[in-house]
């Protein structure tokens, strides 16, 4: 049993921070059709970016703040200089941008940070908690509490406001948005800017756990893809459901299966779902106008 | 001219020239091994052209078949003591199984589901390969030898330059028959609107899947004719990079185009080469220049300047 639960929270841990990585794949697909595989380096910039102010002497609340800023920007400036001069190119065309911009990202952090592998210290000490007999690091909770503070922040943007229900208008339907005098190319923005911000935040949290590098955005873009695909791509709850289940198969799989085949897992059970629900757990199937 | 240039002949024609005239103004050695490299990658990338620019499927796996393609040649001789060419049809013959077998129900899916489902077994593969080292020699990769024929041996990189050439050229050419062929007009018809295909007859699913087998025995010929070529294989050519690098080939050359599959690979293959003299900024330059690229040339690089110089004449 206290097996168990260590894999459950190995796995919510992981889950959480790919979970983060789908939402922040969905805001922006859902604004703007675009699947951007940049989004796993606002992770890395997030993490690396404190790392590095935390280094030079900057205290660690004012280093997140810098992060978070420095990956909203980039986020700005990746719509702007990348996504829409290429307006209304083909799906794949963007994508390929996106990983375009990936590969770019990449090298900027290669030279403005370094090669090596970093690790900021734990949050709130590393004594770990003891739950059931698993051993819980408090850092972990602050991984699920920050994804859980994100969520709800979230709903009540898109909810509560005017600009997020402008948001949701934009992803319902561009053209009658435009139609009622909504600014699509700043709602857009907005979507990427807000996209960064959480891929930073989960970065900067995850970091003591997971250490950061240059280099760790391919992998978390490729999770988080598959985490919102597995729960239905445009579906903020599929997303978020879908990021914890790949968290939850992987620590499963290394844990009962094999620790070498643990990536592996996940995308099994991606292809099976989707041999059955083509649409994802929570999609809605797509009707096509002829 | 318009007769001619409608003519199904041209580009493979073009290419075999192309192949034969570069041979002439090589420098060096090193130039024909980058060549070489070119035309392998040009010859996976024209078969994953027939899938995506012609009948629309994306495919983010298709290292996994180019892979197994490369492993196939690597592990057959040495282990079983096949011959390499017998190994390399015993690859292609295998990784269009494989494409039979996965190709029906992952078909179904559609647009991103597709993408997701692609790299799903995409991975699987490369996982299986860096793992299993008993057979692979896992993440270190696993030496490849030398291809014999009647007794000649074929070393140095000019005799690879033209055999990997030539497979490319018949690669081209088997493509552009395939694609004016009602196979070929099935396909087209699918991309444009598969409702509208099947109310006229094409059985949509069944075409999906030929070309998926079609696309993956390139990918699988052109991966054995890699590890021949550099005579050792490691994971990275299953790798999802690899995958990544093959589609992008595809877009930036232009989707639907044969030559542009050329002109994608030769851009993505030769650009790190120049560009390891930039040393540390060499990301940033690939990543620069492919959304420069994509932004400038958006339907890819051969047909934006087609109608570019058909513009201009008119």
């Amino acid at each position: 049993m206290a097996e168990f639960l260590q894999f459950c929270a190995s796995g919510l841990t992981v889950g959480a921070v790919y979970a983060l990585v789908a939402l922040g794949f969905t805001i922006i697909y859902n604004a703007s059709d675009v699947v951007n595989f940049a989004q796993g380096e606002f992770v890395m910039i997030g993490g690396m970016t404190t790392v590095f102010a935390t280094a030079a002497g900057v205290p660690l609340p004012a280093a997140v703040l810098i992060a978070i800023l420095a990956a909203m920007a980039i986020g700005l400036l990746l719509h702007r200089l990348a996504i829409e001069p290429a307006r209304g190119a083909s799906p794949v065309t963007l994508i390929i941008i996106t990983i375009g911009a990936s590969i770019f990202l990449r090298g900027l952090a290669q030279i403005v940070f370094d090669k090596q592998f970093h690790s900021l210290p734990s949050f709130s000490g590393d004594t770990p908690i003891n739950i059931g007999g698993a051993l819980v690091l408090p850092q972990s909770f602050w991984v699920l509490g920050g994804a859980l503070v994100i969520v709800i922040a979230l709903w009540a943007f898109f909810n509560r406001t005017v600009i997020g229900k402008a948001v949701l208008a934009t992803a319902a339907n561009r053209l009658a948005a435009r139609l009622v005098g909504i600014n699509t190319s700043f709602v857009i923005g907005l979507s990427f800017v807000l996209s960064a911000a959480i891929g930073a935040i989960a970065g900067i949290l995850v970091t003591p756990i997971t250490l950061t590098s240059y280099d760790i955005g391919t992998l978390l873009a490729l999770k988080g893809f598959a985490a919102a695909m597995l729960g239905g791509m445009g579906n903020p709850i599929g997303a978020i459901i879908g990021g914890l289940l790949v968290g939850l198969l992987e620590a499963f799989g290394a844990g009962y299966i094999s620790s070498t085949y643990k990536d592996a897992m996940a995308f099994i059970v991606i292809l099976a779902v989707l041999f059955v629900m083509p649409c994802g757990l929570l999609g809605r199937a797509s009707v096509e106008r002829v | 001219m318009r007769k001619l240039m409608s003519n199904r002949l041209v580009v493979p024609a073009f290419l075999a020239l192309l192949v034969v005239a570069l041979a002439f103004v090589m420098p060096s050695n090193f130039y024909f091994r980058v060549a070489a490299l070119v035309w392998i990658s040009a010859l996976a990338v024209i078969g994953l052209n027939l899938l995506m620019g012609f009948a629309g499927q994306v495919s983010l796996g298709h290292a996994g078949f180019f892979g197994l393609g490369a492993y196939s040649v690597a592990i057959l001789p040495a282990q079983f003591g096949l011959h390499p060419v017998i190994a390399l049809i015993a690859g292609a013959a295998g990784c269009a199984l494989l494409a039979f077998v996965v190709g029906r129900p992952i078909l179904r899916l559609k647009g991103h589901y597709l993408a997701v489902a692609t790299l799903g077994f995409g991975i699987l593969v490369s996982m299986v390969i860096s793992n299993e080292a008993w057979l692979t020699g896992g993440p270190d990769g696993m030496p490849v030898s030398r291809l014999t024929l009647f007794g000649w041996r074929a070393r140095g990189a000019d005799t690879w330059y033209w055999i990997t050439g030539g497979l490319m050229v018949v690669g081209a050419l088997l493509a552009v028959n395939l694609v004016a062929s009602p196979t070929g007009r099935a396909l087209r018809a699918l991309h444009d609107s598969e409702v509208a295909a099947r109310v006229v007859g094409v059985d949509v699913a069944r075409y999906k899947l030929i070309v998926f087998v079609i696309s993956a025995i390139y990918a699988s010929v052109a991966g054995s004719a890699l590890a021949l070529v550099n005579g050792f294989i490691t994971p990275d050519a299953a790798g999802f990079l690899h995958s990544i690098q093959l589609v992008t080939m595809v877009v930036l050359g232009g989707m639907g185009s044969i030559l542009g599959s050329v002109v994608g690979a030769a851009v993505l293959v030769v650009l790190p080469q120049v560009l390891t003299v930039f040393h540390e900024y060499e990301h940033l330059m690939l990543g620069f220049m492919m959304m420069a690229f994509m932004i400038l040339l958006r339907s890819g690089i051969v047909p934006s300047l087609s109608t570019l110089i058909a513009g201009r004449r008119a």
